[in-house]
């Protein structure tokens, strides 16, 4: 199967016009990660005052915050785009076109990729005047994270978009409510050791909690945990793929029902 | 005008317990416009979507431009194009950011040229700059055939082309499509309710009732067989028959 560039780039296009098109969607992408990280910061700064443990590891928190957004709006900017071509009846014309389910993805995850670098770059430059805290302090390590919690917002994103497919826009608000069902059992804010045994066994199936521990490994003792990493971006690649097969699957049942077609509000 | 350009054999599609195209079977030729015509509900639209390869047949086979396109339908999707009211072009992009994506997704060159060029033809030129969700339905109507000619394609699906236009602009949009056949000999399958319509653009008409091919020729030859005196009382003879 020949995918073309040309043709991604030209669905990429279309997704940043649109962003480009309004102001205040350009804002509301950069609202929520700046507020969250304002919020967070004052709580740990409160916390420090009170707790020797998140004095040691001040931070944390924010650093917590910060790359779970990563992983949120990636899977945000993946689905939204996605549900773009929903809203505005698109999906027929572009599936005539020579466009292949697969370009598509691929378009998805640039936007994503995009729109998460203009969500997060304000909440990060604002977090060092504000809290004297740099995540870059993280060094190497933070683009490993950062890589890895990406991948797992497209992967969140493909499952979504076919759930959408399959299911119709009665499963949009999977697009907004999914991810958060993850967050308790992500070792967001807390180590895994946290969480009920039983709980645990689960968390170490998800890659964004191996993603975060090792952001709490960096933070607390300077160590770069490889072995998170592997295990982070393995998992990626595992469900990467179950998630493509699903999409494929979901594409092809909606060419069986007329969901190409009749797909919309 | 002799060869086949698509063939259609047995072609079915069942949804759950509704039969909505029952195995017809048909050929066009090469820079002919087939009508087809029916009733609301009579397989219409369900035919053209297998045609186009957004839906999948339950049975049957489609070859277009020799290719199974149940197989291998992206051989041939640069080569075919469509224009239909149950699909819109995004609405928050101008129109030339639109036909430009378009351009660029069917790999057509010097696509700023070719977008002045049908802006002209078509009588949206001053529209380009436009957001679409802010045009009337008939602009709309003309910028989505703008849409649908901007790869030259060789075979056009129009689904109702002329639907929300007033009678000067649908005029104005029939005639482009009568030059734009002749001049680039491009197969038109053309799904419309405006008889007069029909009747002025179609070499063949095919007319569709409960998922079936009821009946088929040149307008002129149902008008003769079914002894009336215009496409519209064959079209309400055929529809009311049981």
């Amino acid at each position: 199967m020949m995918l073309s560039i040309k043709r991604i780039i030209a669905l990429v296009l279309r997704y940043f016009f649109l962003i480009k098109s309004s102001a205040p969607r350009i804002l509301e992408l950069m609202y929520w990660p700046t507020f969250q990280m304002i919020l967070w910061g004052l709580i740990s700064k409160h916390l420090m005052t009170s707790s020797d443990w998140v004095a040691q590891t001040s931070g944390a928190l924010i650093s917590g915050v910060l790359l779970w957004d990563v992983l949120f709006r990636s899977q945000l900017g993946f689905s939204l785009s996605f549900l773009e071509e929903i809203w505005s009846r698109n999906l027929g014309q572009l599936f005539v076109s020579p466009l292949r389910p697969l370009e598509m993805v691929l378009s998805l995850i640039t936007i994503s990729f995009i729109r998460t670098f203009i969500a997060l770059v304000p909440a990060v430059l604002l977090a060092i005047p504000f809290y004297s805290f740099s995540i870059f302090q993280m060094g190497i390590s933070l683009m490993f994270f950062f890589a890895s919690l990406l991948m797992t917002g497209w992967i969140l994103g493909i499952f979504i978009i076919s759930a959408i497919i399959r299911f119709g826009v009665s499963a949009e608000s999977l697009a907004w409510g999914a991810i958060f069902a993850l967050a308790p059992i992500s070792a967001v804010y807390y180590p895994v050791t946290t969480l009920p045994i039983w709980l645990r066994g689960i968390s170490l199936c998800l890659p964004q909690t191996y993603v975060f521990e090792g952001m709490r490994e960096v933070l607390f003792t300077n160590q770069i945990n490889i072995e998170y990493f592997i295990k982070s971006v393995g998992l990626n690649i595992f469900y990467g793929i179950i998630a493509v097969i699903i999409f494929l699957i979901s594409f092809d049942g909606a060419r069986r029902r007329g969901g190409l077609i009749n797909t919309g509000e | 005008m002799n060869e086949n350009i698509i063939e259609v054999r047995h072609l079915s599609k069942q949804f759950k317990n509704h039969l909505a195209v029952d195995n017809i079977s048909f050929d066009v030729k090469r820079s002919e416009i087939k009508g087809i015509l029916g009733a609301n509900g009579a397989g219409k639209s369900t035919t053209i979507s297998m045609l186009l390869g957004l839906l999948i047949p339950t049975k049957g086979s489609v070859n277009i431009l020799s290719i199974d396109i149940l197989k291998h339908r992206y051989k041939i999707l640069n080569k075919i194009n469509f224009s239909s009211p149950y699909v819109d072009l995004p609405k928050k992009l101008t129109v030339r950011q639109n036909l430009y994506i378009y351009g660029m997704l069917y790999g057509v060159k010097n696509i700023n040229k070719k977008i002045k060029n049908i802006a002209k033809e078509l009588d949206f030129e001053k529209l380009l700059e436009n957001k679409t969700g802010e045009l009337s339905s008939g602009q709309k109507t003309r910028v989505s055939l703008g849409k649908a000619v901007i790869n030259d394609p060789e075979i056009l699906f129009l689904d109702e082309p002329t639907a929300s236009l007033d009678p000067d602009t649908a005029d104005r949009v029939r005639t482009f499509f009568e030059k734009f056949v002749k001049s680039h000999k491009t197969t038109i399958i053309l799904a419309s309710h405006n008889m007069e319509e029909v009747k002025r653009l179609c070499n063949t008409v095919m007319m569709m009732k409960n998922g079936k091919i009821t009946d088929q020729g040149t307008p002129n030859q149902l008008i003769n067989k079914y002894g009336k005196k215009n496409l519209e009382e064959v079209f309400l003879k055929i529809a009311r028959q049981e």
